[in-house]
């Protein structure tokens, strides 16, 4: 635990000492206002939600949260400093797991320097802030879910672009699961069964079950299992790609 | 300690490092010599645990490196190639990460990183990130952390590389510092370094042990081993006397630095026999000097020994 620790706070702290983290933040929270007041009209619907703030998490995500993702592993490779952490005295789940969370924790300040929207629809009426409060639990989840694949396919290259690039199209393609863009192409070739499977798997679905206030289990270990799996995936492509 | 049996590491068709087996014990330095892409890199990273062997077993300090990797890596302390380092961390904040991952905290951890600042000199970039380092810097910010937690077994992976020679004599005086209770292997294709600070040198080649032995018996299998070497403005007069003296089996005369170098026959002293006949001439020479052999030679004879025979099989297929 003390290991995960130590990766996760040398982790967070490198996106504090380039400019990487304030681009990333500040070009975030502009987007997510001006996506929220342009296109999603949050004056105009005359409600207190923030239903047009969170409509739009998914699309900012996917293609800010690849900008982070890219260099998890990506750049330790190229810089040779994989060879110094996996050389530590800590495992490689430790060395994945620290890292990723160091990356989930800097989007969730991301995040939470939204606030002044929650302020501001507080202000405005009174929403129902129970439901708010799980909009953000799935915005951030979903971050995580993004976060874990792009962790896995910045572990297969040295290039931060290719990573960028795979992550946001692979990203994509389990955004819109659900949806007869990917779901067609699959149905062409997989029976029937494996088509239902593919598209229990789209975020956008169970971001929009967790986004109208309903926490179901079921989106949270979807959710949970989907971060699971890429984390691990990522440990084993670490391993197998060491060499090169 | 450190010890290697049969370890190998095969990428598909291509085996970078062929079943090396060698022992290290505490007190020795052992250079890891050979051309680029010998596999010394690979067997110090299998050492260090980085890569796992395709076959074979290292342990250190009685830790193997698969089965008991965390063991073998806490009692290890490594400097990759080219000294790799978080570029925009500050050297202190890289030292105290490193110390802190290697379990080394509290009080503990600020006297150990001050001790290794202090050994490398690094007082006036502690508050500098490390991408701003010159060369010099980052490869001793990199030795800085391959020994803040007072390792007994240390893996350096080129120390000197891109070092003046001032940094090369301080590192060298730093691995002899630390040799006394330590067991240390050094890569290198920097001759005189095995010189300067091995107690035992392995020459590898294409992934195998071409020889293994003390920088002086290497140096003793050199043609040039007891040769003897002057210097002189009566070149005619001292090339007669070195034919006249009859262990001398060679002699050879470098227009460069204007120096005649008498070969001895195999086992045979000529130093005394040559000084004297030179006295009794009265040929007057301004230096004397008596070879202990070349290293550069032995090197290349070892070395390229090998390539040559996989030429003619080669040529044969």
């Amino acid at each position: 635990m003390s290991n995960i620790l130590t990766v996760f706070k040398r982790e967070l702290a490198s996106y504090f000492a380039t400019p990487v983290a304030y681009v990333f933040i500040v070009i975030f929270l502009l987007l997510a206002g001006a996506f929220t007041f342009y296109i999603g009209n949050f004056y105009q619907t005359n409600q207190a939600d923030l239903l047009p703030f969170f409509t739009f998490h998914p699309w900012l995500y996917l293609f800010l949260v690849p900008a982070v993702s890219m260099r998890l592993w990506s750049e330790e490779r190229k810089s040779g400093t994989i060879e110094l952490l996996l050389t530590l005295p800590i495992t490689m789940w430790q060395a994945v797991v620290g890292k990723f969370l160091a990356a989930w924790a800097f989007i969730g300040i991301a995040l939470a320097l939204t606030f002044p929207i929650w302020i501001t629809v507080n202000y405005l009426g009174s929403p129902d802030n129970g439901v708010i409060f799980a909009s953000y639990l799935g915005s951030f989840l979903m971050a995580g879910a993004f976060l874990a694949i792009g962790s896995c396919i910045s572990a297969c290259t040295r290039n931060q672009v290719v990573a960028f690039i795979l992550t946001v199209v692979v990203c994509f393609l389990f955004l819109l699961a659900g949806y007869p863009l990917v779901l067609n192409a699959i149905s062409v070739i997989a029976p029937q069964g494996l088509v239902d499977a593919v598209s229990g798997l789209s975020f956008l679905s169970h971001f929009a079950a967790i986004a109208k206030g309903v926490i179901d289990l079921r989106d949270l270990v979807y959710f949970g299992l989907t971060i699971a799996f890429w984390l691990y995936a990522s440990a084993v492509v670490i391993d197998l790609k060491k060499a090169d | 300690m450190i010890e290697t049996r049969q370890l190998s590491k095969r990428y598909g068709e291509f085996t970078a490092v062929d079943a090396i087996t060698f022992k290290v014990e505490p007190g020795q330095v052992l250079g890891f010599l050979g051309p680029n892409g010998a596999g010394k890199s690979t067997t110090m990273k299998m050492i260090a645990g980085f890569l796992g062997p395709s076959s074979g077993s290292a342990s250190v300090c009685g830790h193997d490196v698969v089965d008991d990797a965390l063991a073998a890596k806490r009692v290890t302390g490594y400097l990759p190639e080219g000294a790799p380092s978080y570029g925009e961390m500050t050297t202190r904040a890289f030292l105290n990460f490193i110390a802190e991952a290697r379990g080394i905290r509290g009080a503990r951890r600020a006297q150990r990183v001050e001790e290794v600042i202090e050994r490398l000199h690094l007082h006036n970039v502690l508050e500098q990130s490390i991408e701003t380092l010159s060369k010099g810097f980052k490869r001793r910010v990199g030795l800085a952390q391959a020994i803040v937690h007072d390792p007994a077994v240390l893996i350096l992976d080129e120390p000197t590389d891109g070092l003046d020679p001032n940094q090369k004599f301080e590192v060298r005086n730093l691995i002899n510092a630390m040799a006394k209770d330590k067991t240390i292997v050094v890569s290198t294709h920097i001759l005189e370094e095995v010189q300067a600070v091995c107690t035992r040198a392995v020459i590898i080649a294409r992934g195998k042990i071409l020889a293994d032995a003390t920088p002086a018996e290497l140096e003793a299998r050199s043609r040039y081993h007891q040769a003897v070497s002057l210097t002189t403005t009566n070149l005619a007069g001292a090339k007669d006397v070195l034919a006249r003296v009859a262990d001398v089996a060679a002699v050879e005369y470098d227009t460069i630095t204007r120096r005649l170098t008498a070969i001895p026959k195999p086992g045979r002293q000529i130093f005394a026999p040559i000084s004297e006949l030179l006295q009794a001439q009265g040929i007057a020479v301004s230096e004397l000097q008596l070879e202990s052999g070349r290293m550069d030679e032995v090197f290349r004879t070892i070395t390229h020994g090998d390539l040559g025979e996989d030429l003619a099989e080669e040529a044969r297929a």
